[in-house]
């Protein structure tokens, strides 16, 4: 069985305007959006109180939110989670003055979880609850700079890697893609506000590695044209290339979107995020390995002389017969 | 074929035997349990076991099995379900009282011949079982603020004793260190050599001076401060350990975390007040006259005959002590404890620094006392919580312990050293005890969390069902696709599967969900390699070359490709490994191995496979 026709010889380099154009343009708009709007920040960052509640019959988390408020909660966050008999509940640190600053006092927090679950017990008899989690605020700041340690970490040794097997070209081409990919990704969650918590960081991180494993696939077949064909010229080496792994990259993207998308319907809250960032991740990180990576693979002036097996290149070696 | 030798044949027999030996354990489910375990000198025995099984009689919770495990030196109780462990737990905690540790467990349900070869299940993390989790942070300024007090007082009484004129010596804002002001500038530079060669590790400089008022300025290097607050974080974690086996948690996970934090956490546990009082508990130190012959202890133990100016009490080990009712010096008297070598007879020992009101009694004491004994004892104060009839009954529990108990060699004050200890190990135990019972440094909770035992069975259950959907799936549309060589494919990857859970399981690696979110990952990309060497076989198919040709082509041209593209994302995995915090980690160590493993299965198992189904035969065409 196949899907497309292995003759297809699309010019997606014809493209490149409009595409790299398209990515810039989401670039910017997603730096604005993060600028703008921020990160929806989970509990592992900004600290605070979670309470998760079940309940026996199906809850409106509207109601919960009035029972909360009723009794003196102020700003509760009220999140249905995994169907409509499961709702976590977050306070703020700076929200939870009023029932004695629950980011310091750790007695305090389990004492504002139990009165929570009393709010709500008032107007639902049913509820119970589930687990309760409370971090305070000084965790969050080490976890985002070892957050943007580790990230960095990832690009530069990515990026040494590709220098070192390939050419500096690729690792450039490589390091772009990867920073339209992360910023767009984190740009689709500052625009939905999804909660961002430490596993949506991990997933962030798992974006790039998937995403580089794409274009490491097309980077590959460049490589091998260019050092195979005699007179062809760059832009037709990066179409070929395209055309003849892009059965491979949807396939594959194809297959790891079906594992998350069975992660995000069945794994539960806690990998719900996890699945959603993947899949957005996996979506973006395809895509630019089309439109982005090649075309600024030809931007940076890649050749076949850059690509030949090093040892020619090396002038000692040359001399000899 | 003959591109496939034969020892990677055998290669690929062994690693998949290996692989499903190892990933077997992870079958049979842990079941809840109860474990008991003696403390001073009781024994486990038959007796035991009877009593047990008539108080979970009483109590009408009947085990399924109960075990006496002599190597290690406890008894454990099988339940049916979570519910009849907590009963039973319960019931045997008032029953059997202070003498036996009673813990909540999980027994392994792993036949003993796959024990016998070390293969044991995967640890599950706190989110698949359900307990407590605390973060906890050593508070650094305290640290900070204990240090400088005591420089203050040292240099005080040291340029008292030297004889050094001086106006004052006062302690600056935390982190200035200690300013000493003095009258001439000759007495300046004397003080500051005299600090120099008593205080190596502190920074000495010359601050404003003016008239007869000159100032000299001591802070604390910081090298020195980093290793004070280690050794406040080890003392603490020490502390913490002692407290969590009072708790009666079975292999609770106690860890260091980053410069200043201790993670706790302890499956099976849902009562975080009752865990947070243990743990949070005080610890006080006292020096005590010893009284009266070992033999007149031992009689007095026996027959509860306690001379009046005495109070007994008893050691670790369980060794009965008399000593005197009123108290030498106290723990807060205690400035540092160190363990280390006697320079004169090279045997194990302690030495100790007590501050001036200390020293100042303890060398009254010891002036009048040479020869006599001198006991030190610890003692813990912790609030139990139980439930009488419905209700919450506070009571205080002390634990009091003699931790050490010597004779005193000749008259000391401020410093002196405790001599002629068994071991090393015990040198340091003792060190760290001394320490502990003194300055804990305070530790806040900065984080908690209580995951229900309920929740945990949810999570585990809803992650096994994600990864069996997802490799289902993918088995099937690879197996649509790519016909006999997505079946291939298929194979491999379930393998993969096999194998990562038993590396997995080989290195103790604690599964959580998002391990198990990295476990899906990896199956959704493991294919990846397979896709990519099924497509250029296609292609090659496609140039007109033979089939076995085009196999083998497709392998090797593949091979480059998959290498690259896995190499680049097992850097991005170990970028996950290098986070500091838990779940993160766990994700990156489990895509790590999987991206391994995966490499292994995708490219050499399959080429086996296909090396067997179409070696030696003609073939027009390939299903792929």
């Amino acid at each position: 069985m196949e899907i497309f026709n292995h003759n297809a010889n699309f010019n997606f380099l014809g493209l490149r305007r409009f595409s790299i154009g398209l990515a810039a343009l989401l670039i910017v708009a997603s730096v604005a959006l993060i600028g703008a709007k921020g990160f929806n920040y989970g509990q592992d960052f900004l600290g605070g109180v979670s309470v998760s509640v079940a309940f026996q019959n199906p809850v409106d988390t509207n109601d919960v939110r009035d029972a909360l408020e009723k009794s003196g909660v102020e700003n509760p966050l009220v999140q249905a989670v995994g169907g409509s008999r499961e709702v976590a509940v977050r306070l703020l640190p700076k929200d939870d003055a009023k029932n004695g600053g629950a980011a310091t006092g750790d007695e305090a927090a389990s004492r504002v979880a139990k009165d929570v679950v009393k709010a709500i017990q008032a107007v639902r008899p049913d509820a119970s609850m589930k687990s309760y989690s409370f971090v305070g605020p000084q965790v969050g700041e080490e976890l985002r700079s070892d957050g943007i340690v580790a990230v960095i970490f990832v690009i530069v040794g990515i990026m040494g890697y590709l220098w070192i097997r390939f050419e500096k070209r690729f690792a450039i081409a490589a390091l772009l893609t990867e920073i339209h990919d992360v910023l767009v990704t984190l740009g689709i969650f500052a625009l939905t506000q999804r909660e961002f918590d430490l596993t949506v960081l991990a997933s962030v991180l798992a974006v790039v590695g998937y995403s580089i494993n794409d274009k490491v696939v097309v980077f590959d077949r460049v490589r091998e044209l260019f050092r195979s064909s005699r007179n062809a010229t760059p832009e037709e080496v990066l179409n070929r290339s395209i055309n003849s792994t892009l059965s491979r990259t949807i396939i594959t993207s194809l297959f790891t979107g079906i594992t998350m998308a069975a992660l995000y319907f069945i794994g539960g809250p806690v990998v719900h995020n996890f699945a959603i960032t993947m899949l957005i991740g996996i979506l973006v990180g395809t895509l630019s390995s089309i439109f982005v990576a090649s075309p600024i693979l030809l931007w940076l002036g890649v050749s076949k002389q850059d690509l030949m097996p090093r040892t020619k290149e090396d002038p000692e070696l040359a001399r000899r017969p | 074929m003959s591109d496939f030798p034969r020892w990677k044949y055998a290669l690929v027999v062994i690693v998949l035997l290996f692989g499903i030996v190892y990933a077997l354990p992870n079958v049979f489910p842990p079941q809840p349990a109860v474990q008991i375990s003696g403390n001073r000198g009781t024994t486990i025995d038959a007796a035991l076991k009877g009593k047990v099984e008539g108080l979970l009689a009483t109590a009408k919770v009947p085990a399924s099995s109960i075990q006496i495990d002599d190597k290690a030196g406890r008894l454990l109780a099988r339940f049916g379900n979570a519910d009849a462990q907590s009963k039973a737990s319960d019931a045997l905690r008032v029953g059997l009282g202070d003498n036996y540790t009673v813990a909540l467990n999980q027994a392994s349900t792993v036949p003993a011949w796959l024990q016998s070869l070390g293969a044991n299940s995967m640890p599950l993390g706190l989110d698949l079982q359900g307990g407590v989790h605390f973060l906890m942070e050593v508070d650094q300024n305290a640290v900070i603020d204990t240090q400088e007090n005591r420089y203050t007082d040292d240099i005080r009484s040291m340029l008292r004793e030297k004889k050094v004129n001086y106006d004052s010596v006062n302690r600056n804002a935390r982190g200035q260190g200690v300013n000493v002001v003095l009258r001439t500038d000759a007495d300046r530079q004397q003080a500051a050599s005299l600090i120099g060669a008593d205080y190596p590790e502190l920074q000495i400089a010359d601050g404003p001076s003016s008239g007869n008022r000159f100032v000299l300025n001591a802070t604390i290097k910081p090298a020195k401060l980093r290793e004070v607050s280690q050794g406040m974080i080890t003392q603490n974690l020490t502390t913490l350990r002692q407290r969590v086996n009072a708790l009666g948690v079975s292999e609770p996970l106690i860890q260091q975390q980053g410069t200043s934090q201790i993670v706790v956490e302890l499956a099976g546990v849902q009562d975080t007040a009752e865990a947070k009082k243990i743990i949070g508990a005080v610890a006080s130190l006292q020096y005590r006259a010893g009284l009266y012959t070992p033999q007149q202890a031992l009689d007095a133990a026996r027959t509860k005959n306690v001379p009046p100016d005495a109070k007994l009490y008893f050691g670790r080990d369980g060794r009965p002590y008399l000593l005197s009712k009123s108290v030498i010096a106290t723990g807060d008297e205690l400035v540092d404890a160190q363990s280390g070598r006697d320079p004169q007879n090279g045997t194990p020992m302690v030495s100790v620094t007590l501050n001036s009101s200390g020293a100042r009694k303890m060398q009254e004491f010891t002036n009048n006392n040479v020869g006599k004994p001198m006991a030190v004892l610890y003692t813990t104060r912790t609030t139990e919580t139980k439930m009488v009839d419905g209700k919450e009954v506070k009571t205080p529990k002390i634990v009091e312990e003699v931790i050490n108990y010597a004779n005193i060699s000749s008259p000391f004050g401020k410093k002196f050293q405790t001599n002629g200890l068994p071991s090393d190990a015990e040198a340091s135990e003792l060190a760290l005890l001394l320490r502990g019972g003194s300055f804990a440094v305070p530790i806040d909770i900065v984080g908690e969390s209580v995951i229900g035992p309920s929740l945990g069975a949810d999570n585990i259950d809803k992650g096994f069902k994600a990864v069996m959907l997802g490799l289902g799936l993918v088995l099937v549309a690879a197996a649509i696709y790519y016909k006999l060589f997505g079946l291939v494919a298929d194979i491999a990857l379930f393998f993969n599967l096999v194998l990562l859970v038993a590396v997995m399981s080989m290195i103790h690696v604690t599964l959580t969900m998002p391990g198990i979110a990295g476990i899906v990952l990896t199956l959704g990309m493991a294919i990846d390699a397979n896709v990519l060497i099924c497509e250029r076989i296609r292609e090659e198919l496609r140039n007109g070359s033979s089939p076995l040709a085009s196999i083998r082509t497709g392998y090797d041209k593949a091979w480059a490709t998959i290498l690259d593209a896995n190499v680049t994302h097992l850097l991005a995995a170990l970028g996950l490994m290098t986070m500091g915090s838990g779940p993160i980690k766990g994700f990156g160590v489990t895509l790590f191995i999987g991206i391994l493993t995966s490499m292994f299965t995708s490219v050499t198992v399959t080429h086996a496979i296909t090396a067997l189904i179409h070696g030696g035969r003609k073939l027009k065409t390939l299903s792929v």
